[in-house]
């Protein structure tokens, strides 16, 4: 049976597609069967991150409502093997997204995947509760800085009252928090919150922290997901996340101040 | 550099990202506290206050307000009567 992973926030624009690319990239790189869901219908972009988008034809609510099956429907990745695609669809409207339609897809993804990762849109409306709704295990993406925080903050508590783990009075949805976009020196002179701040505001336990990185804009550029540029530092950072949620304990990289070599100050870190 | 440093701060030495957590902590606790679930016998309670007061008073239903609130630790009941105007209230009892 497979795990359902949402990756959620609340707030736009934190990360949450580029951590829902390379963290479905990397479970199937250590060779699980992944399956990732862009639940952003309208503003669909998870497959330019993942560079597939000249090749989508039929999409989620294709599928949700029987104009096409799965099989059709999956873009299956060209350079890592186990990865398939679910994109979104571009034109209809949120509402299209039933929680039944939803369940029924979902429960298809998990005969035949290990993981289903559903990159989740921005808000808390319809399309972002039914990314969370069926979830097993969440990813809370959140930026260093206020309103991420507290919109994070909301997400908890929504996972923790309207998830069908909440509902049914299960075991509670695990959660996860991813801090992207961190800049170590920024915190450390006192102009951004910490790791820590954030960890005793939110007080979950700490799954990755990306620093902010042009690697993530220029592999975005390129449509590879981040991860598979493993020696860039956002690469490597997700490639640690990714080994953390199968189990592994690694040190947390990237949350210090490093102190740069001179070459490295003239030309700038990579 | 310092004069810059105290224009963002509230007060000398207090970086901006301690001022940032201060104000999460406080409006984290308070949308928590909105969040909890009000205990399962407050709509009970309501009702039970309606007709302890409706013995002495006529009311209606709507002008009951109670409402539960969390400082901190430290519960707050708060009962809410709107009483009807004086005429009306002669006509009770
Ligand atoms: N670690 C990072 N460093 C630098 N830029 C980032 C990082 N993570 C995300 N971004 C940039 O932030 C923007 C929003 O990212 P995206 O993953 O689309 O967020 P969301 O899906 O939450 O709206 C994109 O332009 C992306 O390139
Ligand atoms: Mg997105």
């Amino acid at each position: 049976m497979a795990t359902v992973i949402v990756v959620t926030s609340g707030k736009g624009g934190v990360g949450k597609t580029t951590t829902s690319a390379s963290f479905a990239t990397g479970l199937a790189q250590r060779g699980y069967r992944t399956v990732v869901i862009d639940f952003d219908v309208g503003l669909r972009n998870l497959d330019l991150i993942m560079g597939c988008e000249r090749r989508v034809v039929y999409d989620f609510i294709n599928v949700i409502n029987n104009e096409a099956n799965l099989n059709q429907a999956l873009i299956r990745d060209k350079r890592v093997e186990n990865l398939y695609i679910l994109p979104a669809s571009q034109t209809r409207d949120k509402e299209a997204l039933t929680k039944d339609g939803v369940e029924r897809v979902l429960n298809e993804l998990r005969q035949n995947f290990e993981y289903v990762v559903c990159d989740s849109p921005a808000g808390i409306e319809r399309g972002a509760l039914m990314a969370l709704y069926f979830a097993d295990e969440a990813l809370v993406v959140t930026n260093p800085e206020v309103s991420s925080v507290r919109d994070s903050d909301r997400i908890l508590g929504i996972l923790a009252s309207r998830s069908r783990r909440a509902e049914q009075g299960d075991i509670p949805v695990k959660e996860h928090l991813v801090l992207a976009r961190y800049a170590p020196e920024r915190a450390h002179r006192g102009d951004m919150l910490s790791v820590d701040d954030v960890l005793e505001i939110l007080g979950i336990s700490l799954l990755g922290v990306i620093p902010e990185s042009p690697a993530v804009l220029q592999s975005s550029n390129a449509g590879v997901p981040v991860i598979l540029e493993d020696d860039s530092d956002a690469g490597s950072a997700y490639g640690d996340l990714v080994d953390r949620f199968l189990g592994k304990s690694l040190p947390h990289r990237f949350v210090t101040v490093q102190k740069k070599g001179l070459l490295q100050r003239l030309f700038g870190g990579s | 550099m310092g004069m810059f440093d105290n224009f963002f701060s509230r007060s000398p030495n207090k970086s901006t990202a301690a001022v940032a957590k201060e104000r999460l902590q406080i409006i984290v606790t308070h949308e928590r506290g909105g969040r909890h679930r009000s205990p399962d016998y407050l709509p009970a309670l309501k009702k039970e206050l309606l007709e302890v007061v409706r013995k002495y008073v006529h009311v209606d239903q709507s002008q009951i307000k109670v409402h539960l609130d969390r400082d901190g630790d430290c519960e707050v009941l708060e009962l809410n009567i709107t009483l009807p105007d004086e005429e009306q209230r002669m006509g009770v009892s």
